[in-house]
């Protein structure tokens, strides 16, 4: 491939810092950028914005990037949606980027699609691959029709503009020794400050009772839990492993949880390393949400149960009589 | 208040066949319905209004036969629902839908409100709101899960943002994309579906929006993505081991040992 001097060959990944943290997708687009920035020749640029940002600029060279825009603040201020479209659309029509890539975050989702708006850009949500085909174009790979449907598209504009859904590609290890330029750039108080902000973040209400689209181990209770009260079985298994309990959703629907773990398309989409669902049948709204998990294990009394065709382990039982079995096995083996 | 609801008719996915060759949708397998999400951004622009007084105009662009997904909508106490309906409009992607949306919500005139649900079961890409927000220069919050205040001024809600919930205060006009958890949509009353089905839903073409909009942003033509291919998801399965009883729990401890859970 060959490419004319001035032709977008860049990448700019955008660095989702809220709350004081980098979300860890960010560290998954450096290394799937890096990957990218290579194959078109190009650098790979990160910007990252907000109250106290400039401390992770090293970070993000360390683990892939070649140049950060450092936007600081001077007082901590909430993000706000409107100030990071404007700085990002500045920075793509001043370092003109041939892709740029966001987490497909609720963050994410919420910002990226203004700023393809503003520069009538192609968006594509929620990738599970992106990859510069034999003809040079960027194409990227998601699921549609709640997840029944892959499809492969490609972006005809530039920038080439990506949601990434977390914890699809590896993060780099990261490099202490890797050098690069970070370019920090001042926001102005006044626009931060002023009263008639069409966009402000009043405050936090309320954490996650659970972050579940992090855990590595999920044990998932469904439809085939009799009671509220046995989740807490679950919960003494995920314990044991290490992990958190999930959800369908239809026990988000009758109380006996916080959507907070709800596992599927209308609640989060999760890939662990292990995933067992308990008395789930498989609806094709739950599968959209957990069937890339590292290893599926199920265990449902119905033979015939959607479920099965999608595990790597399928157990035909009685979920009452396997978990607590399973539980003892795994004090046993402590002690 | 006028508050405006984007509804998108959309397949029941439930009932929906798949065809497995090509990785399209069947169109004629299921008929059009509001997208579920959807269900929720009327519920909750019918409560403004219940309380404020107004109207709840609904805009959609599908097919002609998502006329009878809108007598739905009006069943549910949308009081005008229109359609944009037009070969021309066909074979968009979320950037020419969004524009044409917008162009459309400025034919309407003013406005204080505009809600959507968070995504369709169909495109799953949650980005038409907040890009119709930007084509009309106002701000949006997404993923709503509870509208806290409504004033003649400003809205305030709490949106997820991923590690916690937010309390945003957004200026009027403004647009929210809400999540199922904003409400529960009540099921339309006999009467309200016997009177729906004689409201009359008004078809919009590209004509009726030539004066706001170039042609050349609308339809695939005005699109920037192409689909290259695609394929059924689900078709394979990880067909995997399928054993009973106790032999589960030893084939499982094997597993979370062998991945160094245990």
């Amino acid at each position: 491939m060959s490419h004319s001097e001035g032709t977008p060959k860049d990448v700019l990944v955008y660095a989702e810092y809220i709350d004081g943290k980098v979300h860890p997708v960010t560290y998954e687009l450096l290394s799937k950028g890096r990957e990218l920035a290579d194959k078109l020749g190009g650098s790979l640029i990160s910007a990252i914005i907000g109250y106290g940002s400039s401390k992770y600029s090293e970070d993000l060279i360390w683990s892939g990037a070649d140049k950060v825009f450092v936007y600081e603040f001077d007082e901590d201020v909430k993000p706000d949606v409107l100030l990071h479209k404007d700085v990002l659309v500045n920075l793509i029509n001043e370092t003109k980027p041939k892709i740029v890539l966001f987490g497909a975050t609720p963050w994410g989702r919420t910002l990226a699609p203004r700023v393809a708006a503003t520069l009538r850009t192609g968006l594509t949500a929620d990738c599970l691959d992106i990859y510069i085909d034999e003809n040079g174009d960027v194409i990227q790979v998601r699921p549609a029709f709640t997840g029944n449907i892959i499809a492969h598209i490609k972006t005809i504009t530039i920038p080439v503009m990506t949601t990434i859904r977390y914890k699809v590609f590896k993060p780099l290890s990261k490099d202490k020794n890797r050098k690069g330029q970070v370019i920090v750039r001042k926001i102005d108080k006044a626009h931060l400050m002023s009263k008639e902000r069409p966009f402000e973040i009043l405050g936090k209400v309320k954490e996650k009772e659970v972050n579940i689209a992090d855990a590595e181990v999920i044990v998932a209770g469904g439809r085939g839990l009799k009671r509220k009260e046995d989740l807490k079985m679950l919960e003494e298994l995920a314990n044991l492993l290490g992990g958190v309990v999930g959800v369908s959703r239809p026990l988000v629907d009758s109380g006996w949880c916080s959507k907070d773990r709800q596992v599927g398309f209308s609640g989060n989409i999760v890939k662990p390393k292990i995933y067992i669902a308990c008395g789930i049948s498989g609806s094709p709204q739950h599968l959209a949400g957990m069937k890339d998990s590292k290893i599926i294990i199920s265990i449902n009394i119905d033979p015939s149960a959607p479920i099965i065709r999608y595990s790597d382990l399928a157990v035909v039982g009685d979920l009452y009589e396997i978990v607590p079995k399973l539980i003892e096995e795994l004090k046993k083996s402590r002690r | 208040m006028r508050i405006i609801v984007l509804i998108k008719p959309t397949p029941n996915i439930e009932k929906v066949r798949f065809d497995i060759e090509r990785g399209v949708v069947d169109r004629s397998s299921a008929e059009l319905e509001i997208n579920p999400f959807d269900l929720h951004a009327i519920e909750a622009a019918v409560r403004i209004k219940e309380r404020f007084g107004g109207t709840v105009i609904s805009l959609s662009m599908a097919p002609p036969n998502a006329v009878n997904a809108l007598r739905d909508a009006i069943a549910r106490g949308v009081d005008r629902a229109i359609l944009l309906s037009d070969k021309r409009f066909a074979g968009a992607d979320t950037l020419a839908t969004s524009y044409t949306l917008a162009s459309a919500i400025k034919k309407l005139g003013g406005f204080d409100l505009i809600i959507c649900g968070e995504k369709s079961v169909d495109g799953d890409t949650g980005q038409v709101g907040p890009e119709v927000a930007e084509f009309l220069n106002i701000p949006h919050a997404s993923y709503v899960v509870d509208i806290k205040e409504v004033s003649k001024d400003s809205i305030t809600v709490i949106s997820d943002l991923g590690n916690a919930y937010y309390l945003i205060r957004l200026r009027l006009p403004a647009l929210i994309s809400v999540t199922k958890e904003v409400n529960v949509p009540r099921k339309p009353k006999l009467k309200d579906v016997l009177r729906a089905r004689k409201a009359k839903i008004e078809v919009w073409d590209a004509d009726t929006l030539k004066d706001l909009i170039d042609m050349d942003r609308i339809g695939l033509k005005g699109s920037a993505t192409r689909v290259v291919k695609a394929y059924y998801a689900l078709e394979k399965g990880r067909r995997g081991v399928i054993v009973k009883g106790d032999e589960g729990i030893q084939k499982i401890l094997e597993i979370l040992k062998s991945e160094g859970v245990i």
